[in-house]
Protein backbone atom coordinates (compact mmCIF):
# COMPACT_ATOMS: atom_id res chain seq x y z
CA UNK A 1 0.00 0.00 0.00
CA UNK A 2 2.77 2.33 0.92
CA UNK A 3 4.37 1.87 -2.44
CA UNK A 4 1.09 2.50 -4.11
CA UNK A 5 0.66 5.74 -2.25
CA UNK A 6 3.97 7.00 -3.50
CA UNK A 7 2.98 6.21 -6.99
CA UNK A 8 -0.16 8.14 -6.45
CA UNK A 9 1.94 11.27 -6.98
CA UNK A 10 0.12 13.54 -4.62
CA UNK A 11 2.98 16.01 -4.56
CA UNK A 12 5.15 16.92 -1.67
CA UNK A 13 3.45 18.10 1.44
CA UNK A 14 3.61 21.89 1.65
CA UNK A 15 6.80 22.96 3.31
CA UNK A 16 6.42 24.88 6.46
CA UNK A 17 7.27 28.49 5.95
CA UNK A 18 7.52 29.09 9.64
CA UNK A 19 11.21 29.88 9.39
CA UNK A 20 10.75 32.47 6.72
CA UNK A 21 10.17 35.28 9.21
CA UNK A 22 13.43 34.37 10.88
CA UNK A 23 15.26 34.74 7.62
CA UNK A 24 13.66 38.06 6.95
CA UNK A 25 14.54 39.18 10.44
CA UNK A 26 18.09 38.18 9.90
CA UNK A 27 18.32 40.27 6.77
CA UNK A 28 16.66 43.08 8.58
CA UNK A 29 19.13 42.89 11.44
CA UNK A 30 21.97 42.77 9.00
CA UNK A 31 20.89 45.97 7.36
CA UNK A 32 20.19 47.55 10.69
CA UNK A 33 23.71 46.83 11.84
CA UNK A 34 25.51 47.67 8.65
CA UNK A 35 23.86 50.94 7.79
CA UNK A 36 25.60 53.85 9.30
CA UNK A 37 23.45 56.84 9.80
CA UNK A 38 25.12 59.94 8.57
CA UNK A 39 25.28 62.00 11.67
CA UNK A 40 25.95 65.26 10.03
CA UNK A 41 25.27 66.72 6.69
CA UNK A 42 28.40 67.41 4.74
CA UNK A 43 28.73 70.98 3.70
CA UNK A 44 32.19 70.66 2.24
CA UNK A 45 33.39 68.30 -0.43
CA UNK A 46 36.68 66.56 -0.32
CA UNK A 47 38.66 63.82 -1.96
CA UNK A 48 40.77 62.17 0.66
CA UNK A 49 44.47 61.75 -0.04
CA UNK A 50 45.69 58.23 -0.56
CA UNK A 51 48.11 56.28 1.57
CA UNK A 52 49.18 52.69 1.99
CA UNK A 53 49.97 52.56 5.69
CA UNK A 54 46.54 53.47 6.95
CA UNK A 55 45.15 52.18 10.19
CA UNK A 56 41.54 51.61 11.02
CA UNK A 57 39.91 53.90 13.45
CA UNK A 58 39.43 51.91 16.61
CA UNK A 59 36.37 53.44 18.15
CA UNK A 60 34.03 55.60 16.20
CA UNK A 61 32.30 56.84 19.30
CA UNK A 62 35.53 58.47 20.44
CA UNK A 63 36.15 60.27 17.18
CA UNK A 64 35.54 63.90 16.41
CA UNK A 65 35.48 64.93 12.83
CA UNK A 66 36.90 68.04 11.29
CA UNK A 67 36.08 68.40 7.64
CA UNK A 68 38.12 70.69 5.47
CA UNK A 69 37.46 71.47 1.86
CA UNK A 70 35.68 73.80 -0.51
CA UNK A 71 31.91 74.22 0.04
CA UNK A 72 29.63 71.79 -1.77
CA UNK A 73 28.43 72.80 -5.21
CA UNK A 74 24.99 73.74 -3.98
CA UNK A 75 26.48 76.12 -1.44
CA UNK A 76 29.16 77.47 -3.70
CA UNK A 77 27.16 80.42 -4.91
CA UNK A 78 26.69 81.55 -1.35
CA UNK A 79 30.03 80.77 0.20
CA UNK A 80 32.49 80.74 -2.66
CA UNK A 81 35.07 78.11 -3.44
CA UNK A 82 37.77 78.88 -0.92
CA UNK A 83 38.37 75.96 1.46
CA UNK A 84 36.51 76.13 4.74
CA UNK A 85 36.38 74.14 7.95
CA UNK A 86 33.24 72.35 8.98
CA UNK A 87 32.63 71.49 12.60
CA UNK A 88 29.37 69.78 13.48
CA UNK A 89 26.89 71.20 11.01
CA UNK A 90 28.23 74.59 10.22
CA UNK A 91 31.18 76.38 8.76
CA UNK A 92 33.62 77.47 11.37
CA UNK A 93 36.96 79.10 11.81
CA UNK A 94 39.99 77.73 13.59
CA UNK A 95 38.98 79.70 16.66
CA UNK A 96 35.92 77.48 17.15
CA UNK A 97 38.01 74.34 17.43
CA UNK A 98 38.78 74.95 21.10
CA UNK A 99 35.09 75.03 21.98
CA UNK A 100 34.32 72.14 19.70
CA UNK A 101 36.91 69.93 21.35
CA UNK A 102 35.89 71.05 24.82
CA UNK A 103 32.27 70.18 24.10
CA UNK A 104 33.21 66.80 22.67
CA UNK A 105 35.42 66.02 25.64
CA UNK A 106 32.64 66.95 28.01
CA UNK A 107 30.42 64.27 26.50
CA UNK A 108 32.88 61.47 27.08
CA UNK A 109 33.36 59.63 30.31
CA UNK A 110 36.49 60.25 32.34
CA UNK A 111 38.35 57.14 31.27
CA UNK A 112 37.54 57.59 27.59
CA UNK A 113 38.94 61.08 27.33
CA UNK A 114 42.59 60.22 26.71
CA UNK A 115 41.57 57.95 23.83
CA UNK A 116 39.63 60.67 22.09
CA UNK A 117 40.77 60.97 18.49
CA UNK A 118 40.33 63.85 16.13
CA UNK A 119 39.85 62.74 12.58
CA UNK A 120 40.97 65.29 10.08
CA UNK A 121 39.13 64.80 6.84
CA UNK A 122 40.72 67.19 4.45
CA UNK A 123 40.73 67.53 0.72
CA UNK A 124 43.99 66.53 -0.87
CA UNK A 125 44.43 69.91 -2.51
CA UNK A 126 44.31 71.85 0.73
CA UNK A 127 47.45 73.78 1.57
CA UNK A 128 49.36 72.81 4.66
CA UNK A 129 48.97 76.30 6.12
CA UNK A 130 45.37 75.57 6.96
CA UNK A 131 46.17 72.12 8.29
CA UNK A 132 48.95 73.54 10.41
CA UNK A 133 46.60 76.11 11.89
CA UNK A 134 44.15 73.36 12.79
CA UNK A 135 46.92 71.28 14.29
CA UNK A 136 48.17 74.17 16.37
CA UNK A 137 44.64 74.77 17.59
CA UNK A 138 44.26 71.09 18.47
CA UNK A 139 47.48 71.20 20.42
CA UNK A 140 46.16 74.20 22.27
CA UNK A 141 42.96 72.28 23.00
CA UNK A 142 45.12 69.37 24.17
CA UNK A 143 43.50 66.97 21.73
CA UNK A 144 46.73 65.31 20.70
CA UNK A 145 45.56 62.12 19.13
CA UNK A 146 44.99 62.82 15.50
CA UNK A 147 44.22 60.74 12.49
CA UNK A 148 44.79 62.10 9.02
CA UNK A 149 41.98 60.45 7.12
CA UNK A 150 43.29 58.81 3.99
CA UNK A 151 41.95 56.28 1.58
CA UNK A 152 43.71 52.97 1.33
CA UNK A 153 45.68 52.66 -1.86
CA UNK A 154 48.07 50.12 -3.20
CA UNK A 155 50.98 52.46 -3.67
CA UNK A 156 52.14 55.61 -5.34
CA UNK A 157 54.46 54.35 -7.96
CA UNK B 1 -3.54 8.18 -13.83
CA UNK B 2 -1.66 9.97 -16.56
CA UNK B 3 -4.82 11.31 -18.05
CA UNK B 4 -5.87 13.00 -14.81
CA UNK B 5 -5.84 16.69 -15.07
CA UNK B 6 -4.07 17.88 -11.98
CA UNK B 7 -3.69 21.33 -10.68
CA UNK B 8 -0.32 22.96 -11.12
CA UNK B 9 1.89 21.94 -8.28
CA UNK B 10 2.69 24.43 -5.61
CA UNK B 11 6.18 25.76 -6.03
CA UNK B 12 8.55 24.30 -3.54
CA UNK B 13 9.47 27.09 -1.17
CA UNK B 14 11.82 25.00 0.86
CA UNK B 15 14.89 26.38 -0.83
CA UNK B 16 13.77 29.92 -0.21
CA UNK B 17 15.69 30.07 3.01
CA UNK B 18 18.83 28.92 1.26
CA UNK B 19 18.44 31.62 -1.35
CA UNK B 20 17.92 34.17 1.36
CA UNK B 21 21.02 32.95 3.13
CA UNK B 22 23.02 33.11 -0.04
CA UNK B 23 21.92 36.68 -0.55
CA UNK B 24 22.70 37.43 3.03
CA UNK B 25 26.19 36.02 2.73
CA UNK B 26 26.73 37.86 -0.52
CA UNK B 27 25.87 41.14 1.09
CA UNK B 28 27.94 40.35 4.12
CA UNK B 29 30.95 39.85 1.93
CA UNK B 30 30.29 42.61 -0.54
CA UNK B 31 29.36 45.52 1.68
CA UNK B 32 32.13 47.70 2.87
CA UNK B 33 31.04 49.33 6.04
CA UNK B 34 32.74 52.59 5.41
CA UNK B 35 35.52 52.29 7.89
CA UNK B 36 37.47 55.38 8.58
CA UNK B 37 41.07 54.78 7.82
CA UNK B 38 43.87 57.19 8.33
CA UNK B 39 47.42 57.78 9.38
CA UNK B 40 47.51 58.13 13.12
CA UNK B 41 49.83 60.49 14.90
CA UNK B 42 50.33 62.07 18.27
CA UNK B 43 50.78 65.79 18.28
CA UNK B 44 53.30 67.22 20.70
CA UNK B 45 51.69 69.00 23.64
CA UNK B 46 51.66 72.76 23.53
CA UNK B 47 54.44 74.30 25.58
CA UNK B 48 53.19 76.52 28.40
CA UNK B 49 52.84 80.08 27.21
CA UNK B 50 54.93 81.73 29.88
CA UNK B 51 57.79 79.40 29.16
CA UNK B 52 60.48 80.44 26.80
CA UNK B 53 60.39 78.66 23.52
CA UNK B 54 63.32 76.38 23.76
CA UNK B 55 63.89 73.73 21.24
CA UNK B 56 64.35 70.38 22.78
CA UNK B 57 68.02 69.72 22.44
CA UNK B 58 68.64 66.81 20.21
CA UNK B 59 72.10 65.94 19.04
CA UNK B 60 72.59 66.72 15.42
CA UNK B 61 73.34 63.17 14.47
CA UNK B 62 70.06 62.05 16.04
CA UNK B 63 67.86 64.30 14.00
CA UNK B 64 66.73 63.58 10.48
CA UNK B 65 65.17 66.57 8.87
CA UNK B 66 62.58 66.02 6.20
CA UNK B 67 61.44 69.15 4.48
CA UNK B 68 58.61 69.27 1.98
CA UNK B 69 58.54 72.41 -0.08
CA UNK B 70 55.63 74.19 -1.68
CA UNK B 71 56.06 72.50 -5.01
CA UNK B 72 56.44 69.07 -3.51
CA UNK B 73 60.21 68.74 -3.49
CA UNK B 74 61.64 66.78 -0.64
CA UNK B 75 64.87 67.51 1.17
CA UNK B 76 66.13 64.93 3.57
CA UNK B 77 69.19 64.50 5.73
CA UNK B 78 70.86 65.25 9.02
CA UNK B 79 71.63 68.85 9.84
CA UNK B 80 74.41 69.70 7.40
CA UNK B 81 73.94 66.88 5.02
CA UNK B 82 70.65 67.53 3.33
CA UNK B 83 69.90 66.50 -0.18
CA UNK B 84 66.97 66.81 -2.48
CA UNK B 85 65.54 63.40 -3.05
CA UNK B 86 62.71 61.57 -4.67
CA UNK B 87 59.73 60.24 -2.72
CA UNK B 88 60.85 56.71 -3.54
CA UNK B 89 64.12 57.17 -1.71
CA UNK B 90 62.56 58.56 1.45
CA UNK B 91 61.69 55.18 2.93
CA UNK B 92 65.16 53.72 2.51
CA UNK B 93 66.86 56.82 3.83
CA UNK B 94 64.67 56.82 6.91
CA UNK B 95 65.26 53.12 7.43
CA UNK B 96 68.99 53.59 7.17
CA UNK B 97 68.70 56.44 9.62
CA UNK B 98 66.76 54.41 12.19
CA UNK B 99 68.78 51.25 11.90
CA UNK B 100 72.24 52.73 11.40
CA UNK B 101 73.50 49.30 10.38
CA UNK B 102 77.16 50.30 10.12
CA UNK B 103 77.18 52.30 13.35
CA UNK B 104 78.23 55.31 11.36
CA UNK B 105 79.39 58.43 13.13
CA UNK B 106 76.88 60.71 11.51
CA UNK B 107 73.85 58.51 12.10
CA UNK B 108 71.94 58.16 15.37
CA UNK B 109 73.52 56.63 18.40
CA UNK B 110 71.98 53.63 20.04
CA UNK B 111 71.27 53.06 23.67
CA UNK B 112 70.82 49.70 25.27
CA UNK B 113 67.37 49.20 26.56
CA UNK B 114 65.96 46.35 28.56
CA UNK B 115 62.51 45.31 27.57
CA UNK B 116 60.54 42.89 29.67
CA UNK B 117 58.87 40.20 27.67
CA UNK B 118 55.61 38.46 28.43
CA UNK B 119 57.35 35.26 29.44
CA UNK B 120 59.34 37.09 32.11
CA UNK B 121 62.65 37.15 30.30
CA UNK B 122 64.45 40.33 29.43
CA UNK B 123 65.35 41.42 25.96
CA UNK B 124 68.20 43.83 25.50
CA UNK B 125 67.79 45.90 22.41
CA UNK B 126 69.92 48.73 21.08
CA UNK B 127 67.31 51.38 20.70
CA UNK B 128 68.01 54.06 18.17
CA UNK B 129 67.86 57.60 19.50
CA UNK B 130 66.93 59.01 16.13
CA UNK B 131 64.06 61.40 15.66
CA UNK B 132 62.54 62.17 12.31
CA UNK B 133 61.40 65.74 12.03
CA UNK B 134 58.92 66.54 9.33
CA UNK B 135 58.59 70.13 8.29
CA UNK B 136 56.47 71.79 5.68
CA UNK B 137 55.90 75.28 4.43
CA UNK B 138 52.49 76.87 4.48
CA UNK B 139 51.92 76.33 0.80
CA UNK B 140 52.82 72.66 0.72
CA UNK B 141 49.92 70.62 -0.54
CA UNK B 142 48.16 68.16 1.74
CA UNK B 143 48.62 65.23 -0.64
CA UNK B 144 52.45 65.47 -0.77
CA UNK B 145 52.46 65.85 2.99
CA UNK B 146 50.40 62.71 3.47
CA UNK B 147 52.58 60.88 0.97
CA UNK B 148 55.70 61.71 2.95
CA UNK B 149 53.96 60.84 6.22
CA UNK B 150 53.02 57.57 4.63
CA UNK B 151 56.60 56.85 3.59
CA UNK B 152 57.81 57.60 7.12
CA UNK B 153 55.24 55.24 8.58
CA UNK B 154 56.22 52.63 6.05
CA UNK B 155 59.87 52.91 7.03
CA UNK B 156 59.04 52.43 10.70
CA UNK B 157 56.69 49.56 9.94
CA UNK B 158 59.35 47.79 7.90
CA UNK B 159 61.92 48.20 10.64
CA UNK B 160 59.43 46.82 13.11
CA UNK B 161 58.80 43.88 10.82
CA UNK B 162 62.51 43.18 10.55
CA UNK B 163 63.03 43.37 14.29
CA UNK B 164 59.97 41.22 14.89
CA UNK B 165 61.19 38.55 12.47
CA UNK B 166 64.63 38.55 14.03
CA UNK B 167 63.34 38.30 17.57
CA UNK B 168 60.07 36.42 17.35
CA UNK B 169 60.24 34.85 13.94
CA UNK B 170 57.12 36.45 12.56
CA UNK B 171 55.93 39.71 11.10
CA UNK B 172 54.90 42.50 13.42
CA UNK B 173 51.21 42.24 12.65
CA UNK B 174 51.15 38.50 13.34
CA UNK B 175 52.66 38.78 16.80
CA UNK B 176 50.75 38.46 20.02
CA UNK B 177 49.64 41.63 21.73
CA UNK B 178 52.47 41.51 24.29
CA UNK B 179 55.20 40.87 21.77
CA UNK B 180 53.87 43.61 19.58
CA UNK B 181 54.10 46.01 22.49
CA UNK B 182 57.68 44.93 23.10
CA UNK B 183 58.66 45.53 19.48
CA UNK B 184 56.87 48.86 19.44
CA UNK B 185 58.88 49.79 22.51
CA UNK B 186 62.10 48.76 20.85
CA UNK B 187 61.30 50.72 17.70
CA UNK B 188 59.26 53.70 18.80
CA UNK B 189 57.68 55.76 16.07
CA UNK B 190 59.56 58.96 16.69
CA UNK B 191 58.20 61.35 14.15
CA UNK B 192 58.17 64.89 15.33
CA UNK B 193 55.93 67.46 13.76
CA UNK B 194 57.66 70.52 14.94
CA UNK B 195 56.44 74.05 14.80
CA UNK B 196 55.62 75.08 11.28
CA UNK B 197 58.34 76.80 9.37
CA UNK B 198 57.51 80.29 8.40
CA UNK B 199 59.10 80.81 5.09
CA UNK B 200 57.89 83.88 3.35
CA UNK B 201 58.52 84.50 -0.25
Amino acid sequence: MAVMKKKGNKGLPPISTASLPDVIFMILFFFMVSTTMREQELRVRYTLPEATEVQKLEKKSLANYIHVGPPTRALQAQFGTAPVIQLNDSYSTTKDILDFIAAAREQLSEQDRPAMTTVLKADKDIKMGMITDIKQELRRANALKISYAAAKSLGYY
Amino acid sequence: MAGNKRQIQEINAGSMADIAFLLLIFFLVATTMNVDTGIQRMLPPMPPENQKMEDIKVKERNLLLVLVSGNGNIMIGTADNQQICDLRQVKDKVKEFILNPMDAENLPEKVEQEIELANGSKWVYLESQGVVSLQTTRDTGYQPYIMVQNELTRAFNEVRDEVAIKKFGDKFENLTEDNRKAVAKAVPQKISEAEPKTIKK
